[in-house]
């Protein structure tokens, strides 16, 4: 090749082609959905299906204000725990344990509380507990990375094992087997609602943070000459969160209003999502999904990871616990059991977060149980008895998977990852 | 060329319990050369690079690098002093784009302790640009749906990102096709004339030839013969990897 052709093709390919008009935008967009990519696409079409099919045979009451915030209570505990499965999926584990772990850290918290022995202040239950699972996350890390064994046989045992630690400590320390929270706060977790201007402020604040985001971002590129989206692309955006947002904020409002339990779990999306995508430490953990070798020979300290995330699936169960107990007002010897793992774990794969490691995403988890508690809720206004419910989750999971190994298909066949 | 080595082994031995991988090899790299590294399965070639890359030491002889006596014995400490490299599998993370690819380890953040990816961005499109990589449409795009010979150009953009003076390939192009090995060769060939230094390990004579200023021969452990590749033949080559004088006889003990 003569140097006079290559520097012309330099010219002419260096800079990457991303598109630079709205319109090239969403002509790239279909045509990554063609190919296979489809991003969060199948999760919104099912969420729309579902809605059709129980409104339908609800007759509206599955839309009626009152079910939607319902709903949001619904998602908030399995959303939660959902947002920690997604970063031990994507290192390719698994964590079994997360439906009892979640128990153990509600018992220990609602242990704590109890007005007439311990009587600690809220937060030192929470802190106390959420220390409790962290300490599991380190035992199920250490125990997977140092002995080697897979995680899915850890976390089985641990699912055993911590079952049994909340079938202790209910019945150790009640005589009925159920134990009440006895805390304001706690008790307001998933029982209080943002009052209207707060839940607005808050709506605010998200669209604003995120169309500022978009903008530096935007213009910080253009100054280094960096493609970047065209503003088109970032107004359509901006308008979409706040269409959804609003819409949202507004229809909780016409009823209770929008659940505490929700923003939490909006919050910790949010933070997630930034130690996910914008630290080093996410990185690393992508990149153990993607190919721990390299990994190890980038000098990442890929078993420091591991269990890391592995902390991270439990202090997450932890919060999903403590909503998921404040939303019961009291734990019981049940408490963590009913497939809550396997709702969690359904929750982050519908919401795209590969079985294989490497690829998900934080927020879409929380669409994913979203689905699951539409079902759900669906089919417990319909009253349904709970053998079909159970066929219909299974069903449910399964498109789900399908849906991901057939767009991965084609996305190999096409060659975009 | 320049007068100094850059890296100069002084009677390296290396062996693995009764295996004498390599007996007193001599071997040298200067800045601003493709030196080849040629040899039989076996012949230790694998072995001498990494003991250089830090991944086994060797028992005897010494290292100079830049013309002081070094002591490697992490990839650390060679990455410390300027030596990256390029293995066979290039250990790329499908999952990643090529940037993140490209600083995997050596991530640049911003003064609040998160990502700069602008900064990396530029960086990658400079390097890339500057070793005239044009076949990467997107630096923004995954590496699994790059073709083998764009991988191997990440894998050496990113080895020689980092301000190295010596760079080793082990078998660049034993996976690639005609016009992808070409592309890789270019580039090899481009290192050099940076100035930087470059051994080539490969199989492929004819690829030597095209690239390479010097080979050297490894068979059975030992170095048979440095050669300007100007000043030797194909023939001569094969016949110093199948047949090369030996100065130790393996299988016997050292009186
Ligand atoms: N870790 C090890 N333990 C024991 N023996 C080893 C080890 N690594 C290499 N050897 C031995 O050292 C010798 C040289 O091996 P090496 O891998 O360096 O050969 P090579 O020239 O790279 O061959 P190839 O062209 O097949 O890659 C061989 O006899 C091999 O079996
Ligand atoms: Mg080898």
């Amino acid at each position: 090749m003569s140097n006079e052709t290559e520097t012309k093709q330099l010219k002419a390919n260096a800079k990457p082609e991303e598109p630079t008009t709205f319109v090239a935008y969403i002509q790239r967009w279909f045509m990554r959905v063609r190919a296979g990519d489809l991003g969060s696409l199948p999760i919104i079409l099912g969420l729309i299906v579902i809605a059709a099919i129980f409104g339908t045979l609800s007759e509206g009451i599955f839309f009626r204000e009152r079910n939607f915030v319902n709903l949001l209570l619904q998602t908030s505990g399995v959303a939660a725990i959902a947002i920690g499965v997604v970063f031990v999926l994507l290192i390719a584990e698994i964590d079994l344990s997360v439906g009892f772990v979640s128990a153990v850290g509600g018992v220990i918290m609602t242990l704590l509380l109890r007005e007439s022995h311990t009587d600690w202040p809220w937060w030192a239950a929470v802190g106390a507990a959420l220390l409790a699972v962290l300490v599991i996350g380190l035992i199920h890390g250490i125990i997977i990375t140092k002995a080697s064994v897979p995680s899915f046989v850890v976390t089985l045992a641990g699912l055993l094992a911590w079952s049994g630690v909340v079938l202790i400590l209910t019945t150790e320390f009640s005589t009925a087997g159920t134990i009440v929270i006895q805390d304001d706060i706690i008790l307001g977790v998933a029982n209080s609602y943002l009052p209207t201007n707060w839940s607005w402020i808050v709506f605010a604040l998200i669209v604003a943070g995120y169309a500022i985001y978009e903008l530096t971002q935007m213009n910080s590129m253009r100054q280094r000459n960096l493609a970047s989206k065209p503003v088109s692309v970032i107004v359509a955006q901006v308008l979409s969160l706040a269409i959804l947002a609003g819409a949202t904020v507004w229809y909780a409002n016409l009823d209770r209003g929008v659940p505490t339990s929700a923003v939490i779990v909006v919050i910790f999306a949010g933070i997630w999502t930034f130690v996910a995508s914008r630290t080093k430490f996410g990185r690393y953990v992508y990149a153990v999904g993607g190919n721990p070798e390299a990994a190890r020979r980038a000098g990442i300290n890929v078993d420091g990871i591991r269990i890391a995330c592995f902390m991270i699936s439990s202090f997450m169960a932890g919060i999903g616990g403590i909503i998921l107990a404040s939303r019961l007002r009291s734990v019981d010897t049940n408490t963590g059991g009913n497939s809550l793992e396997l709702n969690a774990i359904a929750a982050a794969v519908i919401g795209g977060t590969s079985l294989f490691g490497g690829t998900g995403k934080v927020t879409n988890a929380i669409l994913g149980a979203l689905i699951i508690a539409s079902v759900d809720n669906g089919m417990g206004l319909m009253g349904w008895p709970s053998g079909v419910k159970f066929v219909v989750n299974g069903c449910v999971l399964l498109a789900a998977v399908l849906i991901d190994s057939i767009s991965r298909r084609n996305r190999s066949a096409s060659g975009l990852a | 060329m320049s007068q100094k080595p850059l890296l100069e082994l002084k009677s390296v031995s290396k062996n693995f319990g009764a295996v004498q991988a390599l007996y007193k090899v001599d071997f040298r790299v200067f800045p601003g050369e493709v030196m080849a590294l040629v040899g039989d399965n076996g012949a230790g070639k694998s072995t001498l690079i990494k003991g250089i890359a830090g991944i086994h030491t060797f028992n005897d002889g010494e290292v100079q690098f830049d013309g002081k006596p070094v002591s490697i014995t992490s990839p650390r400490d060679s990455a410390a002093l300027g030596i990256e490299v390029v293995y066979q599998d290039l250990a790329l993370a499908d999952n990643l784009d090529v940037v993140n690819n490209m600083f995997l380890g050596r991530e640049k953040t911003t003064s609040f302790g998160t990502l700069d990816e602008l900064s990396m961005e530029s960086e990658a499109l400079a390097t890339l640009e500057s070793l005239s990589v044009t076949t990467i449409r997107s630096v923004r795009q995954a590496v699994a749906g790059l073709s083998g010979g764009q991988r191997q150009a990440i894998a050496v953009a990113k080895a020689v990102m980092w301000n190295s003076k010596l760079v080793i390939l082990d078998e660049p192009t034993a996976a690639l096709g005609v016009a992808q090995t070409r592309q890789v060769l270019n580039l090899v060939r481009r290192l050099a004339d940076r100035g930087l230094g470059v051994i080539l390990i490969s199989h492929n004579l004819h690829d030597v030839f095209e690239v390479a200023d010097r080979v050297t021969v490894l068979r059975l452990g030992q170095d048979v013969g440095e050669h300007f590749v100007k000043e030797t033949t194909q023939q001569k080559l094969v016949e110093a990897i199948t047949a090369g004088e030996l100065t130790h006889v393996p299988g016997m003990q050292e009186a």
